[in-house]
């Protein structure tokens, strides 16, 4: 009965907070687009393209296909690399968590690569990989790997002794006791690994792409000093942070949804 | 696999009947500290030990070396005729502490866990889970997953889960420790009962005297540590379910208490605290 009576009572609050939550959205973006204005209007439009302007270059790029184009091949290598990355760390994480000796065999490369940005290697990426669509991955993955193999190996250590006595003592065999208790256990320290992997690889296409490539928004942004379209970039910038946000709503979302049983928390 | 090779390349024969535990003169150490010394000890099949002692004393050191998580390093222990080498689903153990359950597993998932392990049919499984589950009594928070339980509930799941895989022996570390003295005490008539409908092997530790004696068919006292050994044994001839008001059992319960608490001031006085100073 209390149950009952309570719903009503804790609805309203809920709602209205719901309300604040985004009426603060629109006032904040509201006043950010302002000072933005404000700043396009003093400098002038040389220096800085004001919204108006970015949104007019966006809606002309968008006309010719070349923005769809760009976000587009970019999206694809970040998805590609990073999903490689989560792939290929997780199980090395693990792996490393869980055996001493692979732990203190690849402890002294992780730690010396992970310091290595990958603008350093995008030179040769391109001389090793091409110019084409294989040297973009390899730097995302690059980006991605190490982040995500740290993170898996701090979960793997955060696993009580408990439960993976418990799960010997049940039965289980190395291997079992592998997919069926570190691997899950270790689920959300990988998922943050992935959202700051996600983070990364937004970080490295733009280099990979301003130094060699003809499409993606890292080479629109490149191309549109050559022809002194201040309004372009801005729309390079907008659509990066626009689909950065988007990229990581939607490892929240699917994460959440599909990882919740796991302790993952967005 | 490898006990069992062992046993026919030293030729030694097991000292006790098949589903029994016998440890010989055993010891187990940390480094420079040597936990417990010289246990020796004899559980018969379907015997209910509690294993009694000042905190401190090594009690679940011996029960982490019988299922198998730490190496004696002196002496043997046998479990059913084989010596224990690693742990094994002969072994089944219910943890203290309710973080030892599969946080991201149901109810049923986590008492079907051992039965997956090792391959049973999926119908089986249910047929199992849905038996031991009715046991403790969860058979309605079969779909739920241990954070939405108690901890009363979450103890009866270990339980559950450990009883599923029909384990030759359940080791029990204080299980009923963390939970509050209500709990407690249903818990301890639960177990009681499932036991007797039940009737495995088990050791359980506890510092608890009255649990001790409500649960067990003898209680073994250990001794204050380091290098604890078996100090006496008492069998408890009482009919279950025990009545902690019976005469029977306060006897016992003095003889116990007498007992322990000579060891209680050791462990005190070893820890540099003056039992008799701190109760005046």
């Amino acid at each position: 009965m209390t149950a009952v009576a309570e719903r009503p009572v804790s609805a309203v609050p809920a709602r209205r907070w719901r309300f604040r939550g985004v009426a603060w959205t629109v006032v904040t973006l509201a006043a950010g687009l302002a000072v933005w204005t404000a700043v396009a209007w003093w400098y002038g439009s040389a220096l800085v393209a004001s919204p108006a302007e970015t949104l007019r270059a966006g809606i002309d790029l968008a006309k010719d296909g070349s923005l769809g184009e760009s976000v587009l091949a970019s999206t694809r290598r970040i998805l590609l690399g990073w999903a490689l990355g989560v792939v290929v760390g997780g199980p090395i994480g693990i792996l490393m968590g869980r055996v001493p000796a692979i732990r203190r065999l690849l402890d002294p490369y992780i730690e010396f690569f992970r310091f290595i940005p990958p603008i350093a290697f995008v030179t040769l990426a391109i001389v090793w990989f091409g110019i084409g669509e294989m040297s973009k991955i390899v730097l995302i993955f690059y980006t991605s790997v190490f982040i995500v193999t740290i993170n898996t190996i701090a979960g793997v250590l955060a696993i009580e002794e408990s439960k993976l006595r418990a799960a010997a003592s049940l039965g289980a065999n190395r291997w079992q006791l592998l997919h069926a208790v570190v691997l899950p256990a270790a689920i959300p320290y990988i998922v943050t690994g992935a959202r700051l992997a996600m983070g990364n690889s937004f970080l490295t296409i733009v280099s990979a792409e301003i130094v060699a490539a003809d499409t993606g928004i890292g080479a629109m942004i490149w191309q549109s000093r050559n022809y002194g379209r201040i309004d372009w970039i801005f729309v390079g910038i907008i659509a990066l942070g626009l689909l950065g946000f988007v990229c990581d709503r939607l490892i929240r979302i699917g994460a959440g949804r599909l990882l919740r049983r796991y302790g993952v928390k967005v | 696999m490898t006990s069992n090779f062992d046993v026919a390349m030293s030729g030694d024969s097991p000292p006790v009947r098949d589903s029994g535990i016998v440890l010989e003169d055993v010891g187990i150490g940390f480094g420079a500290f040597q936990a417990v010394s010289g246990i020796d000890l004899e559980i018969a099949e379907g015997e209910f030990i509690c294993l009694l002692g000042p905190s401190g004393c090594g009690k679940s050191t011996v029960l982490m070396a019988l299922a198998g998580f730490v190496a004696p390093n002196h002496g043997r222990i046998w479990l059913g005729g084989r010596e224990v080498a690693s742990p094994s689903p002969d072994c089944g153990v219910v943890f203290q502490n309710s973080d030892a359950l599969f946080d991201w597993l149901t109810v049923r998932q986590n008492v079907a866990f051992g039965p997956r392990m090792r391959s049973v049919a999926q119908a089986r499984q249910r047929e199992i889970v849905d038996e031991y589950l009715g046991l403790v009594g969860l058979r309605h928070a079969a779909g739920r997953y241990p954070s939405q339980l108690s901890g009363g509930m979450r103890q009866r799941v270990q339980i559950a889960r450990v009883l599923a895989n029909e384990p030759r022996v359940v080791l029990m570390d204080e299980p009923f420790g963390a939970l509050d003295a209500q709990t407690r005490e249903v818990m301890q008539q639960e177990l009681d009962r499932i036991w007797r409908a039940h009737r495995s092997t088990v050791l359980f530790v506890t510092h608890d005297i009255d649990e001790a004696i409500l649960l067990a068919d003898r209680v073994v006292v250990m001794t204050a540590g380091p290098s604890a050994r078996v100090k006496s044994s008492y069998e408890v001839d009482l009919p279950r379910p025990r009545q902690e008001s019976s005469a029977g059992f306060a006897e016992l319960r003095s003889r116990l208490r007498a007992d322990i608490s000579e060891e209680v001031r050791i462990s005190l006085r070893a820890q540099g605290i003056d039992p008799e100073r701190a109760a005046a």
